[in-house]
């Protein structure tokens, strides 16, 4: 479980985060929607450890992310995290890509870290492309990848940070897919999304995300058919027209 | 004015000569390879926010690009030996190669580290990555790549500079050559022989660099 309790984050004078509470149980899968610069993306940033924040706890599995002793590293091997831009490593094959981590981060023997890497890349449909590189490759093709490169080190959670943003609009449907099926898989997600319809339609909960705050929390139903706020209310029908 | 050139004495020297060319290859690759690992550690140095860190390392790299690199031999001969810390000819010209290329590098690595967008970094990171694995594994990798043309000019001109150990008495390919025609004054013959020697070890270089490059580097960047 995740447990955001009282997130303050700020880069300088800027306040992104004002007080961010939101849980996070086994299995669900959060949107979390809102405006650009509301503060989402820094919100998984600051998940995972990536980004410090100046008040509040995060803890993931009872472990407190941003105490002192916490060793991060270890930490984020149960979070994956998949960026806007696809941050495929262009020096490496698509099987090397997915294989390095769980090799070098989880010490596997070349064979098995290859093994789960093959796994992963074939549930995304990469089957046919082990020894390409990845800049030879689609947007959504890249994208596919790096879902599979955070698989294989068999996270817990998966945060996903605005993955279809970058992609050409007909590349989206194959990315949104992949989603979906991890999803119905069962995995635990955060994702952070412009994709109303995606969202409304795998979302356990969807959080509306307004100046640094979470301005309304609920199913699908409550938030996007029924939105009490005027600010959700507004920013809905700017997105869905 | 009639000159006329008397080769023979040049071929009878061969191995001497041969002789100054390896020392003259042997002392610009350690020049080289130690010196890239300094820069890379200068150019981490320079970029840290802790200006601890960075003015060491900027001092370094001002002091070395903006001086001639003949003084910094110098300095290491007959200035550390003026301190009554002496050196061999070999291991001041080593240094002052060392000190010259690693500035240089500094400069080149530092542009190759901040040409590779931050995200590869952050992606790496929340793979579950040390710092140090990421540097292994995803930056140092890229950013070679990137220099790696740069990075050979610099190897070339480290050659050429080398000539230099000539005026602290050094037995390289200069001034291996410098002692042959004073003993025989076949001063144009002998300086003639070793120009198309250090031509051939540049060439050889660059031709061995480029197939290095080929092996080494399969994606694209």
């Amino acid at each position: 479980m995740i447990k955001i309790q009282g997130v303050y984050k700020s880069f300088d004078e800027l306040e992104v985060l004002k007080g961010v509470d939101l849980d996070v149980k086994k299995g669900e899968v959060i949107s979390v929607i809102g405006g650009s610069g509301s503060g989402k993306s820094t919100l998984l940033y600051c998940i995972n450890g990536i980004e410090k924040i100046q008040q509040g706890n995060i803890i993931v599995d009872e472990i407190d992310v941003h105490a002192k002793g916490t060793n991060r590293d270890n930490l984020r091997q149960r979070l994956g995290m998949v960026f806007q831009q696809f941050n495929s490593f262009p020096h490496l094959t698509v099987l090397e890509n997915a294989s390095l981590a769980p090799r070098i981060v989880k010490k596997l023997k070349k064979k098995e870290a290859i093994e789960i890497a093959k796994e992963e890349l074939n549930n995304v449909g990469l089957s046919d492309k082990f020894d390409e590189y990845p800049t030879r490759m689609s947007g959504g093709q890249q994208q596919r990848l790096a879902i599979a490169r955070a698989l294989a080190m068999k996270p817990e959670y998966m945060l996903f940070d605005e993955v279809t943003s970058a992609l050409d609009p007909e590349l989206v449907g194959e990315v949104l897919d992949t989603l979906r099926m991890l999803s119905d898989a069962g995995m635990t997600m955060i994702c952070v999304t412009h994709e109303i319809a995606f969202a409304r339609e795998v979302s356990d909960k969807i959080a509306f995300f307004h100046q640094g705050i979470i301005e309304e929390l609920g199913t699908p139903e409550q938030v996007i058919s029924n939105p009490q706020k005027e600010t959700t209310q507004k920013f809905l029908s700017k997105v869905l027209h | 004015m009639e000159y006329v050139f008397h080769w023979n004495i040049v071929f009878q020297k061969m191995p001497q000569l041969l002789h100054g060319a390896f020392v003259t290859l042997h002392l610009s690759v350690s020049a080289m390879l130690i010196g890239i690992v300094i820069a890379v550690l200068l150019a981490i140095a320079k970029m840290s926010k802790s200006r601890i860190y960075s003015l060491p390392a900027t001092i370094w790299v001002e002091i070395a690009r903006n001086t001639p690199a003949l003084f910094q031999i110098y300095m290491a001969y007959f200035g550390l030996g003026a301190l009554g810390i002496h050196l061999s000819p070999y291991v001041a010209v080593l240094s002052a190669l060392i000190f010259v290329n690693a500035g240089y590098l500094t400069e080149t690595f530092r542009g190759g580290f901040q040409s590779i967008p931050e995200t590869q970094y952050n992606a790496s990171k929340s793979l579950g990555m040390s710092s140090i694995q990421v540097y292994r594994y995803i930056i140092l990798p890229q950013m070679f790549r990137r220099i790696y043309h740069p990075m050979t000019n610099q190897f070339v001109w480290s050659i050429l500079m080398s000539s230099l150990g000539i005026l602290v008495g050094m037995n390289e390919l200069s001034g291996e050559t410098q002692r042959l025609q004073s003993l025989s004054f076949r001063t144009l013959e002998f300086f003639i022989v070793a120009a198309i020697m250090y031509f051939i070890i540049t060439k050889f270089v660059l031709l061995s660099a480029s197939l290095v490059s080929k092996k080494l580097f399969k994606g694209d960047i």
